[in-house]
């Protein structure tokens, strides 16, 4: 890739790095990987236990008023602050409102944002990127030149000043933020098709005279779709975080609907009586992140189209 | 020379950044002058004053050549809240966020270029291993959420540093570093895991270059060969995103300020974005954009300092 | 170092590698780079070693110099440089050798230097490592080397940087850097195989020139038996991680042994024969290295093969003086002839091989 430009959606440059050692001559202990040895073809232990939290996840956020949790919004007065227990399993907050509960309905917020934002930018700019990099030539440089100039902006900036313009609800912040990470999108979209399109079998049916609509379609189109859903993946993390800081920062969905980010906002008032108040959406939002990097980045590997080891 | 070379690039992206600043936060829905006077004074007449003032009923380009051309003067004009002039609010906070910024970078690569160097010069190894999956697994971890952590840990229960507040550097140093010290933890963190990474991954490539071997055969020590050999060569990529990443450091110092009670301009523009202090809002947006262009480019100019083949009229080939 | 022990040092070869093995593990299996090979190179001599590509030349020499990473490698037998083993040897034992009194130089000199260090630098490291040299004296020296290898102005070249250099003034600089500290044993790891062809002449004249001056050991690895051809005292032919035949050089190009040899000898471009006439390159590919099965591993692309190549894996045996080859039926002798006329006659050879009439009138021709 080339300057890899985190922004809005973007995941850290970090998450997206080669993992697979190699054999630094130098080091008189490391490791020789061997030159033509194949990918493991399965998936490890922690990419499944990932996806099966993540799927947990989507249930608890598809089915939040079927599951049998207590009402997010009646306090316990009587249990305020409570420590986990057979009463309130993972405890109360501050107000004394079940935290299973309130995490379980907030999975829907988390949710309903990143799926969202991500499938707007996904789509948006991975259409805007595949026609860059497939038709290049004036078309390619001016597309880049205006996404370079969005993502010259730092991301959360833009993201304040629209969201204090427009409005916050939850459809409005999903909008935004997924109107904001078109950039990064159309990045990876154009890099994969630029690859895609050297292939072989690309040129090939190119040269033969296939028309550009039916190239795009087959054979550039199921190329790109994977290695970019991917990398959504991973940038529905850097969703859920960003609405953990709306919340926050005071932006995001109004009180009193359950978020993480504004879980763990509430609960910092306790800190020092109660520290699982806080710790514990912390744990779901950092587990929920953190799996969405590994599977995305385990995928990601998978459908590499640029390293030729598929 | 190279600087001037790339001048013509950085005046153009500029020049986009002002104007979409200022097309961001003039297009937007709702009247700033009604925002300004607020529902129960606006009179037909008020706001019809208000805009005259504000120049908000003249042609959009002309709107813009006077902001724009009050900026390079330095007049942001006044915040509608405090009446304080924008630029002095700027003046006053743009400081704090560049201390507590850069000390972030340097904690982040202080620990991140050893840590690094240490996890490629070990691949495959036990080491490696672990240092790959802390630095993967905070990568998941929050600016806020470390900052809470560091909080509950070094406020809370050790009671080692202040929780909140800012001392100024002019008024005690010691202080001003104790104070900066947790924000800037905070926004360390996970950029630290982000050149740990990067900086694995590209050290472990350039320790399999032939002239690394060259340098091997000529009996040169790993140590040199790691720090005088390899780490240059090594260092494109985190040099850039480390550029890069100042979007998300100056973005995380919004949050971070706020959670720390420090005066910055990340904490100054939420405030501003809160009440809908527009000029307030576009000149600190203009500001903070204005920065990170230039640091991008500063660190266009350093690349070609460390890679002599692009001051050179080469493009970047591959080491 | 004493002087005694300079003495005693100076009795012994230079270089003896011996049933040197070298295995990588893998996640395939065992990759056996390097089956049992031993060598000798004495001082003012070249010793050539020829192979295609994947027969484990590169490794061996990384073997022998030590350079390989100690995980996932195994390593048996023994190399002893002037009496020295140093298949034992630790790192820091080896950076007194390296540069010092063992040098290499690599295929590409694209990559084999610093891209961000300027030459003087690179040249001088070593001058400072071992001889200690330093400030104006190192940068004379540097000069001085870069002269011997041919680069015009060569001060000015110290202050620039690889890229502003042509592939063959690369090369140039890194053969002064190896040449340094006036090593016992340069080896070069094909040393012409990047560059131009007017090029790879020059730098094997230089090499060559260099070493009768400095009465070095050089090893010269390719896979072009042309390139050697003129140049060395003696030639080993490697395939499939051994040494299959080694000669003197006038020896193995008038009295080839291996069927192997014999096809690397007809692919070298002959200026007698008719421009038109093609060159043959040996049909197949090299064996897998991971769990090679039993008896020759040239078999399967050999025209002699028979049922005995296929159980039987032939060991070096003597043929002349300073001559072995490890075949069971040789090019040129009379097992050989018939080995080959019962193949053509089959039209195919034990391992299935087809064969026409074609090869009989070429065999033993080269
Ligand atoms: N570190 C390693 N781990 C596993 N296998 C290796 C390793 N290094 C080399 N090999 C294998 O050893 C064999 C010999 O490789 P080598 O590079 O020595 O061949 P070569 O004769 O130098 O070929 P070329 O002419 O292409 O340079 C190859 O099959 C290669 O894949
Ligand atoms: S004749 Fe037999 S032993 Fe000799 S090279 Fe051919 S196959 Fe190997
Ligand atoms: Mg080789």
């Amino acid at each position: 890739m080339s300057t890899p430009a985190p922004n809005l959606g973007a995941p850290h440059p970090g998450v997206t790095s080669e993992l697979a050692p190699a054999d630094g001559l130098i080091a008189e202990t490391s490791a020789a990987a061997a030159p033509g040895k194949k990918r493991k073809r399965g998936f490890g232990v922690t990419f499944w236990l990932a996806t099966v939290w993540l799927v947990v996840v989507l249930i608890c956020a598809v089915f939040a008023n079927l599951l049998p949790v207590k009402d997010p919004l009646v306090p316990d007065v009587l249990n305020k602050l409570a420590y986990p227990g057979p009463e309130h399993w993972l405890g109360t907050d501050g107000l004394g409102r079940d935290t299973l509960a309130r995490l379980v309905h907030g999975a829907r917020v988390s949710v309903t944002i990143s799926v969202t934002a991500v499938a707007i930018g996904m789509v948006v700019g991975g259409f805007i990127g595949i026609i860059a990099g497939f038709f290049r030539g004036k078309l390619e440089t001016v597309l880049m030149t205006i996404i370079n100039i969005i993502l010259a902006f730092p991301a959360l900036v833009l993201l304040l000043v629209l969201l204090a313009f427009v409005g916050r609800s939850l459809v409005v912040i999903s909008l935004i933020v997924g109107f904001l990470s078109i950039p990064i999108y159309t990045r990876v979209a154009r890099a994969t098709t630029l690859a895609v399109a050297e292939r072989e079998f690309v040129r090939a049916s190119r040269t033969m005279g296939a028309k550009n609509s039916r190239v795009l379609a087959r054979e550039i189109l199921p190329n790109v779709v994977l290695p970019v859903a991917a990398f959504g993946l991973v940038a529905m993390g850097v969703v859920i975080v960003l609405e953990g800081t709306l919340a926050f920062l005071g932006l995001s969905v109004q009180q009193p609907a359950p978020t993480w980010g504004g879980m763990i906002f509430d609960g910092k008032r306790y800190l020092s009586e109660a520290p699982h108040v806080v710790l514990i959406p912390s744990i779901a939002m950092f587990l929920t992140v953190l799996s969405l990097n590994l599977v995305g980045d385990s995928l990601r590997t998978r459908f590499d189209v640029r390293g030729s080891n598929l | 020379m190279y600087v001037l070379r790339r001048l013509p690039s950085l005046i153009a992206t500029l020049l986009a950044v002002s104007i979409l600043t200022f097309l961001m936060t003039s297009l937007l829905p709702g009247d700033p002058a009604l925002q300004i006077l607020g529902a129960e004074n606006a009179t037909p007449e008020a706001i019809a004053a208000v805009r005259a003032e504000l120049s908000l009923d003249d042609p959009l380009p002309v709107r813009y050549l006077h902001w724009i051309g009050d900026a390079l003067t330095g007049d942001f004009g006044r915040s509608y809240r405090t009446n304080e002039p924008v630029s002095q609010a700027i003046v006053e906070r743009l400081p704090v966020t560049a201390e507590i910024g850069l000390l972030a970078i340097v904690i982040a690569l202080a620990i991140a270029i050893p840590v690094g160097m240490l996890s490629a010069y070990r691949a495959g190894t036990r080491t490696d291993k672990v240092i790959s999956s802390t630095s993967f697994g905070l990568l998941a971890v929050p600016n806020f959420m470390v900052a809470i952590l560091l909080i509950l840990i070094f406020a809370v229960w050790l009671g080692v540093l202040p929780a909140t507040g800012w001392v100024n550097f002019t008024d005690n140093p010691v202080q001003n570093l104790r104070s900066a010290l947790l924000p800037a933890l905070s926004l360390a963190i996970a950029e630290m895991a982000v050149y740990t990474r990067l900086l694995r991954t590209d050290m472990i490539a350039t320790l399999q270059q032939d002239f690394v071997t060259m340098a091997r055969v000529k009996g040169v020590s790993n140590r040199r060969i790691l720090f005088r050999h390899a780490l240059r060569p090594s260092s494109f990529s985190l040099l850039t995103v480390a550029g890069v990443q100042v979007g998300a450091i100056i973005g995380g110092s919004v949050v971070i300020e706020t959670l720390f009670a420090v005066p910055g301009v990340g904490r100054l523009l939420l405030e501003a974005v809160l009440v809908r202090d527009l000029l307030m809002v576009q000149g600190v947006a203009l500001v903070i954009a204005v920065s990170y262009v230039v640091v991008n480019f500063t660190v266009d100019i350093l690349y070609s300092y460390l890679d002599p083949r692009i001051s050179h009229g080469r493009s970047a080939a591959r080491v | 170092m004493t002087a005694s022990q300079k003495e005693g040092r100076a009795n012994e070869p230079l270089l003896e590698v011996d049933d040197l093995r070298t295995y990588f593990d893998t996640p395939r299996g065992i990759v056996k780079a390097v089956d049992g090979v031993s060598l000798r190179v004495d001082r003012g001599k070249t010793l050539g070693i020829v192979g295609e590509s994947g027969s484990g030349k590169t490794v061996l020499s990384r073997s022998i110099m030590n350079l390989l990473p100690k995980a996932n490698t195994i390593r048996e037998g023994s190399v002893r440089f002037e009496g020295r083993e140093l298949t034992t040897m630790k790192n820091k034992e080896m950076r007194t050798i390296w540069g010092a009194e063992m040098a290499m130089v690599l295929q590409d000199p694209m990559t084999s230097l610093n891209p961000v260090t300027k030459i003087g630098e690179q040249i001088t490291e070593s001058l400072g490592i071992h001889l200690n040299e330093k400030g104006k004296v190192a940068k004379a020296h540097a000069v001085e080397l870069l002269k011997s290898v041919g680069i015009p102005a060569a001060e000015r070249r110290l202050g620039e940087y690889p890229h502003q250099l042509s592939g063959g003034m690369r090369q140039r600089v890194t053969i002064a850097i190896a040449l340094a500290c006036s090593p016992k044993l340069l080896v070069a790891d094909e040393p012409t195989t990047a560059l131009d062809v007017t090029v790879q002449r020059q730098i094997l004249d230089l090499l060559e020139s260099q070493q009768t001056q400095r009465n070095m050991g050089l090893i010269i690895i390719t896979h072009d038996l042309g390139v050697v051809a003129g140049r060395a005292d003696e030639i080993a032919v490697m395939y499939a991680g051994r040494v299959v035949e080694r000669a003197p050089t006038r020896e193995l190009f008038a009295r080839n042994r291996h069927p192997y040899t014999e096809g690397l000898l007809r692919s070298i471009p002959r200026l007698h024969q008719p421009s038109h006439s093609r060159l043959q390159a040996i049909p197949g590919r090299p064996p897998d290295l991971v769990d090679p099965p039993a008896g020759c591993p040239f078999a399967p692309r050999c025209n002699y093969a028979q049922d005995k190549c296929l159980t039987e894996t032939p060991v070096l045996a003597p043929h002349a003086a300073g001559h072995e080859a490890a075949c069971h039926f040789p090019v040129g002798t009379t097992a050989g002839q018939e080995a080959l006329a019962r193949n053509v006659a089959a039209g195919r050879t034990a391992a299935g091989t087809p064969l026409d009439s074609t090869v009989l009138a070429t065999a033993g021709a080269a």
